[in-house]
């Protein structure tokens, strides 16, 4: 990429004072996102892909949370930006969207009428001027009859058509960049769909780009440019959609892509399964946070691997991972002979 | 799959809202559960498909009598339960036990996992003292905790192993079916295989029967022998878990498949393309007629 990202992120580092002690939520986090693109964050409970989206909104500042690195933002630092800063750039140049849109929309206000007071808090135009706009927006996220429901208030509206006017509403300043926290995790599957084909239409219409936090790999297939999969505080792989669905790096990803169950194959006898749980972030092992749970773990995995590319063909390609890059492609091959074996089909 | 079948219902209908709603009005009854019919044999699993308001939870409760159903009957091994009183129905309940969608909400978090577990033994009467430990130390090794685990509190346990302490109580009185409503759905990825493994062992070790309800129809396909697929009350299809999944009958269940995102970015760019021709064809089928 010789063009300057949109958003760059360096060695972001985000932990907090808890009871128990002090939990490392972000670990040493580098992300780029140009413009145009969209980048799925895709992780675990605990994997610290939320609270990244936080940091980066500026949403988790706080006198327990200590925060470390940068993230340039056009032309700005978000971990460094002052209030009255980080204020304009949110909302104007930053948005989010999250799971739960009535965090966004008040209940007691008509819909239309939050659309308007946000560009006229923003910009300064006639309120039936903005009033147009607000409409438009809610016309353009598929809202039929944008014109009447505009004067709905959120509980009138579905679960879907909901999530439908928080995106209007992120969307009324024409930020350059969407944050979307897990935004269809609450939804029925049909609504999902729905959803996801309108932030890749906003994404492809409008150059908007999208920083979408989910744990639904399914999602991530239907819309991302890139994944960075994070794991335990750090991303352990990193790199264009397909390069991390077929080739995937980090025995973690593997183990995600390996265990997820399919419509569209013949079922295997039994899934695939990654032993153990995610580790506590209050003492997370020494080296590879994977490693207590990783069926490759040898000597070298003390150590913690750097996230660097580990192949010359494809420099974007990231991992955290010591193995060598034919070691993993042998033995993951291995692998799947043998989730293969256990399918019925097989024998 | 043995051909006898444990869980009969017929024609089962619950209704809410009807008669004295809210503030006294009156409401036109909704038709939660509208005339529901299915079967689940010995030590199968049927799959219970369905959205948020497709009925699924309700038929559950009414499956349970835990919500009384305005019309219709669940014959479970046999006998009649609509109808029979609390005490009655006790012993019956012995034998079909409930796996929550949510293992945080689920257990007591003032209880120890020994009492939660032996919880129902107790309940039941069916074990006591050095007895019942030794059997709720079993049932915990049986789901892959450690007997150590006994005196330990939920709270210091991680979703998955939440979910497998309220696997173990449901095991406890050593139930012919078990209704498990949403039992994944609520765990991360790297666990919920664990889980789903789980279940599928403990079918075959014990040969038990589940009601497997979900919204995820790609769990609900791994694990079912059939599916049902449940939609505005009613069981719009029903089948083989494959012939359902590969050759949809209902428009609905052809929607719903439709739209289940595909782990595999190619496919996915080849549906969305599939998709594009069809709108374009629809549109332009528009314009010349």
């Amino acid at each position: 990429m010789t063009q300057t990202p949109l958003l760059e992120v360096r060695n972001l580092s985000v932990s907090f004072n808890t009871e128990e002690g002090v939990v490392e939520a972000v670990a040493g986090l580098d992300l780029e996102i140009a413009a145009g693109e969209v980048l799925a964050i895709v992780g675990e409970s605990g994997s610290g892909k939320s609270a990244t989206a936080l940091t980066l909104m500026g949403l988790w500042r706080d006198p327990n949370v200590r925060i470390s690195g940068s993230a340039r933002f056009e032309g700005a630092d978000l971990v460094t930006a002052g209030d009255d800063e980080l204020r304009r750039i949110r909302g104007e140049r930053l948005a989010m969207i999250f799971q739960d849109p009535m965090s966004s929309l008040n209940p007691v206000h008509r819909v239309g009428d939050q659309i308007v007071e946000q560009i006229r808090a923003h910009r300064e135009i006639a309120a039936a001027e903005a009033r147009r706009r607000a409409v438009e927006l809610l016309g353009a996220v598929g809202i039929p009859d944008a014109a009447t429901r505009a004067d709905s208030y959120p509980h009138e509206f579905s679960g879907g058509m909901r999530q439908r006017a928080m995106i209007a509403m992120a969307l009324s300043l024409e930020p350059s960049l969407l944050i979307a926290d897990e935004p269809t995790t609450a939804l029925d599957v049909t609504i999902q769909a729905q959803i996801v084909d309108l932030l890749r239409e906003l994404n492809r219409s409008r150059g908007l780009s999208i920083v979408l936090i989910t744990h639904d790999i399914g999602l991530v297939a239907e819309i991302a440019d890139r994944v960075a999969v994070m794991y335990a505080g750090r991303v352990v792989e990193q790199g264009a959609l397909d390069e991390v669905f077929y080739d995937p790096q980090h025995p973690y990803t593997w183990g995600l892509l390996g265990s997820l169950t399919r419509i569209d194959r013949p079922r295997p006898k039994r899934l695939p399964q990654i032993p153990g749980a995610p580790p506590s972030l209050l003492a997370p092992p020494t080296g590879c946070h994977f490693r207590p749970r990783c069926p490759h773990e040898f000597g070298r995995c003390l150590e913690t691997p750097a996230l660097e590319s580990r192949q010359s063909k494809a420099p974007g390609h990231l991992d955290r991972c010591w193995l060598r890059v034919e070691e993993k492609r042998r033995r993951r091959q291995t692998e799947r002979e043998i989730a293969l074996d256990a399918t019925g089909e097989a024998s | 799959m043995s051909g006898e079948s444990l869980l009969e219902v017929r024609g089962l209908v619950k209704h809410f809202g009807e008669g004295a709603g809210l503030l006294r009005r009156r409401v036109e009854g909704m038709r939660a559960v509208d005339g529901v019919d299915l079967t689940v044999a010995q030590g199968e699993t049927l799959g219970l498909v369905g959205e948020s308001g497709s009925g699924k939870s309700t038929l559950c409760r009414a499956i349970l009598q835990l919500v009384e159903p305005n019309a219709g009957t669940v014959r479970f091994q046999g006998r009649e339960l609509v109808g029979l009183r609390q005490r009655e129905l006790r012993p019956l309940r012995r034998q079909m036990q409930m796996v929550f969608q949510d293992p945080y909400a689920s257990l007591n978090p003032r209880k120890r996992v020994g009492d939660i577990v032996g919880g129902p033994l107790k309940l039941h009467g069916l074990a006591s003292g050095a007895e019942l430990r030794r059997q709720v130390r079993e049932l915990l090794d049986r789901v892959g905790l450690s007997p150590e685990h006994y005196g330990r509190y939920p709270h210091e346990f991680s979703g998955g192993q939440r979910q497998r302490i309220g696997i173990a109580r449901a095991l406890a009185t050593r139930p012919k079916l078990i209704l498990a409503d949403e039992p994944v759905s609520a765990l991360d990825l790297s666990i919920r295989a664990q889980i789903v493994n789980l279940l599928q062992d403990l079918q075959d070790e014990m040969g038990l029967a589940y009601l497997f309800v979900a919204h995820d129809i790609g769990v609900v396909r791994h694990v079912a022998d059939r599916i049902a697929v449940m939609h505005d009350g009613k069981i719009v299809e029903e089948g083989t878990a494959d012939r359902v999944c590969e050759q949809p009958r209902d428009p609905y269940t052809r929607k719903l498949l439709a739209a289940v995102p595909v782990p595999d970015p190619r496919e996915a760019r080849e549906r969305r393309a599939g998709r594009a021709r069809e709108v374009h064809m629809q549109s332009s089928s528009h314009t010349s007629g």
